[in-house]
């Protein structure tokens, strides 16, 4: 039994932490805030020269082969430094969607060209998580038609959209099929979320049905569990820096215990989230009859936990902390997106408890 | 990450099991209608003997003398609680005192005590808080005054659990009256029988008394008891009261009580619906299973860090604080989902629970209290985790 990171998951975590350092920083977040989109250029190249875009497709298709776990490591330091770079949809839950034996053939042609960089992938499955009245897809005669919104990495002008509809996960590709995309202006510029509007689209159906459904959703929420508790964990590291800097009173306010205790509140709240997050990636590689109910707590977990962190280490920091001038506000806003998107806490905490076959949930 | 255990463990665990199931109906415990002293502690023995109890004290000592090994310990941990099979006795003597002499005791303490300790022979109790003397316990005033080759004792603890049937006290004492407050402390061994010590059972909010006060007249203790070093006894307390911090606030009770509480919400009814199927009280429940996994696999990635020697400072530091948290709030969710009838606190027709969850409810808050307040964690995961500006020391005491 060992749970901790291997050396090479700690070089990993490392290298994609150093790599987005060198790129990206407050100011040219601010400056991809006001429109500039050179930093996701940039990022996706270097995502693209480090193998990145590969890491969970298997090597036979040109990819690392790795796991969700790993792939939570580089969403940790992707939510660390609020990155705008794609992840969660086109190097996780689209490899994850083709991972079905019956899915080779679309694998095979696809993910070779994600996995170089040469193409993006996009996923629209807001419906099938939270259907709403204003969106919604049918699919007839093989055609798919009808709007999803809360697209994620749809910012690159996608090859490939992977939905859903019932029991179903589908794959147009949108260069040979006629679909809108358009960015949804949310409070986080960081993580672009796109509406894409699919005008009676052929679609490939993709092998594996409500399973693999599932199991594209769960380590979405792990992944976005992840960026959390980097977001969070670089909050509280930038609160107890700043307490440590401003002074009051001719005292650094760190040395108040009001303040100290918000900072140990925030760690004491954090540090087993780490554990829980490790545990679920870990779980969706490595124990299937666990994977689900421990997305579904992480995701709800971190939600709650980052959330209140969000909120406390923007207090720890005062007036500057409500300014603009630290730019404080990107963490805040990158986790009151995460929260809601993939099923915000109360619906994915009903999940869990309609997993363990709790209640009579609808 | 690898969550499957190694062959070595697979075979340990096995033989745990084969134990447990030819001996347990030899197993014994102070609630059993069949309980005497005598099983208690031939049981004890056997445990020992088997290495299911005092495992890495040296042979020397009476111990099992195993290599430490936390996973094997856990291993029994969990075989023990599965098959409810009472483990090892439990005391602050062995949890503490043991731990302490095996690290800061002469050869001929260690000879005198241990043994017997681990046996159950000897019962101590821990002398460290006073009514004066809480979180700032290095400011105690319980003193020993130097005469020849005895102190003499006078003053008075508070929060002694098992005072009222312990052999021996390890106490903290103010030796050298004259220096820093924290360097004026001895760690004295205190046999109960000396005259001059009156136990007096403290009564709590609970309706029982849990602890005692213990009050010294004039109590007279040879020199020779004296553990580390005179004036030293601040430092070799802290050696055992790390050992404390890492008992309190334990996940697997919490794991416990949330099994215990999933069995409520089944088999409990209101207006005919099962609690169960109340979408508010499934939404708490989630909340706090959730809060009982974190705290799981926190102390599970503990468990490696301690195994292979890495540092997770942080990950042990917030124990305490979560932890007695986490098990407060799953009793006051307990009785929440039982109402008005979890409030029953005597003998009833109605009572559905035995009051154990108000019972915990209050005692589980004296446990955020006590072994350094939740204020005191809070200050520890500040300044040693955070690495936050320490306490400013008040200017009379700097002044001394």
């Amino acid at each position: 039994m060992e749970f901790a990171l291997s050396e090479e998951q700690e070089i990993l975590s490392e290298s994609v932490s150093k790599m987005i350092e060198s790129v990206c920083d407050v100011d040219i977040i601010r400056n991809h805030s006001s429109g500039d989109k050179e930093l996701r250029n940039i990022l996706k190249n270097q995502f693209v020269e480090m193998g990145l875009t590969g890491l969970l497709i298997p090597e036979e298709y040109g990819g690392s082969g790795l796991g969700v776990l790993e792939a939570s490591l580089v969403a940790e330091q992707i939510g660390k430094y609020v990155a705008p770079v794609l992840w969660v949809a086109n190097s996780v839950m689209v490899p994850i969607s083709l991972s079905d034996k019956g899915s080779s053939e679309l694998a095979e042609k696809w993910l070779p060209q994600i996995a170089k960089g040469e193409i993006s992938a996009c996923i629209a499955i807001n419906e099938v998580i939270g259907a709403r009245e204003d969106s919604g897809l049918k699919i007839s005669k093989g055609k798919i038609s009808g709007t999803s919104i809360f697209a994620l990495d749809g910012e690159h002008d996608p090859r490939i959209i992977v939905t859903a509809i019932d029991n179903n996960l589908y794959l147009v590709d949108a260069k040979e099929e006629d679909i809108e995309i358009s960015e949804i202006p949310t409070i986080d510029s960081t993580r672009p979320v796109s509406e894409v509007i699919f005008n009676s689209c052929k679609a490939d159906e993709i092998s594996g049905g409500k399973e693999i459904i599932d199991k594209v959703i769960d380590s979405g929420r792990v992944i976005l569990a992840a960026d959390m508790l980097g977001t969070s964990d670089s909050m509280l590291k930038k609160a107890v820096e700043y307490s440590l800097e401003r002074k009051q009173f001719n005292r650094v306010i760190g040395s108040f215990q009001a303040v100290k205790h918000m900072c140990a509140e925030m760690a004491a709240e954090l540090e087993p989230c780490r554990s829980l997050v490790w545990y679920s990636a870990y779980a969706q590689d490595s124990i299937p009859e666990e994977s689900r109910l421990a997305a579904c707590h992480a995701k709800a977990h971190l939600s709650e936990v980052s959330h209140n962190i969000a909120r406390i280490a923007t207090q720890v920091h005062g007036g500057m902390g409500f300014t603009d001038l630290l730019g404080l506000h990107y963490w805040f806003k990158r986790i009151g997106l995460a929260r809601q998107i993939l099923g915000g806490p109360e619906r994915v905490r009903k999940e869990a408890a309609k997993i363990q076959g709790f209640g009579v949930l609808i | 990450m690898d969550l499957n255990p190694g062959p070595e463990y697979i075979k340990f665990r096995k033989e745990v099991k084969s134990f447990l199931s030819k001996n347990n109906h030899m197993s014994s415990r102070v609630s059993d209608s069949a309980y005497t002293a005598d099983k208690e502690s031939n049981w004890q023995e056997k445990l020992i003997k088997n290495g299911y109890a005092a495992r890495t004290i040296p042979k020397e000592y009476g111990g099992f003398g195993a290599e430490p090994d936390v996973l094997k310990s856990r291993i029994i941990a969990e075989e023990f609680t599965e098959s409810q099979t009472p483990l090892g006795m439990a005391n602050q003597g062995i949890s503490m005192l043991v731990p302490t002499l095996l690290e800061l005791g002469t050869e001929e303490q260690k000879k005198s005590w241990i043994e017997k300790t681990i046996k159950g022979e000897i019962i101590w109790c821990q002398g460290y808080s006073e009514p004066g003397s809480g979180s700032d316990l290095a400011s105690l005033q319980t003193k020993g005054v130097d005469d020849g080759d005895d102190f003499i004792v006078n003053g008075q603890k508070i929060w002694t659990s098992t005072a009222q049937f312990a052999d021996m006290m390890f106490c903290l004492v103010r030796t050298e009256p004259d220096a820093p407050k924290h360097k004026g402390i001895s760690y004295i061994l205190i046999d109960m029988k000396t005259p001059g010590i009156d136990v007096r059972p403290l009564m709590t909010m609970t309706g029982h008394a849990e602890f005692n006060e213990v009050f010294f007249t004039d109590v007279r203790v040879p020199k020779s008891n004296i553990v580390g070093k005179r004036g030293e006894g601040w430092f070799v307390a802290n050696a055992t009261l790390t050992h404390e911090r890492g008992m309190l606030g334990d996940p697997n009770q919490a794991t416990t009580r949330l099994n215990e509480i999933i069995d409520i919400m089944n088999n409990e009814t209101i207006n005919g619906e099962k609690l169960m199927d109340n979408p508010v009280h499934l939404d708490h429940l989630m909340r706090l299973q959730a809060r009982v996994m974190s705290m799981s696999y926190n102390s599970l990635r503990s468990l490696t860090a301690s195994h292979k020697g890495l540092d997770v400072k942080m990950a042990k530091l917030i124990v305490k604080l979560n932890g007695c948290q986490l098990n407060h709030d799953l009793a006051g969710f307990a009785i929440d989902l039982l109402g008005e009838l979890g409030t029953i606190y005597g003998l009833s027709n109605h009572d559905h629970d035995s009051g154990k969850w108000q019972w915990r409810y209050m005692f589980d808050l004296g446990l955020i209290i006590g072994g350094g307040t939740a204020q005191i964690q809070k200050n520890i995961i500040s300044e040693i985790g955070l690495g936050m500006p320490r306490e400013p020391k008040p200017m009379l005491e700097e002044k001394k």
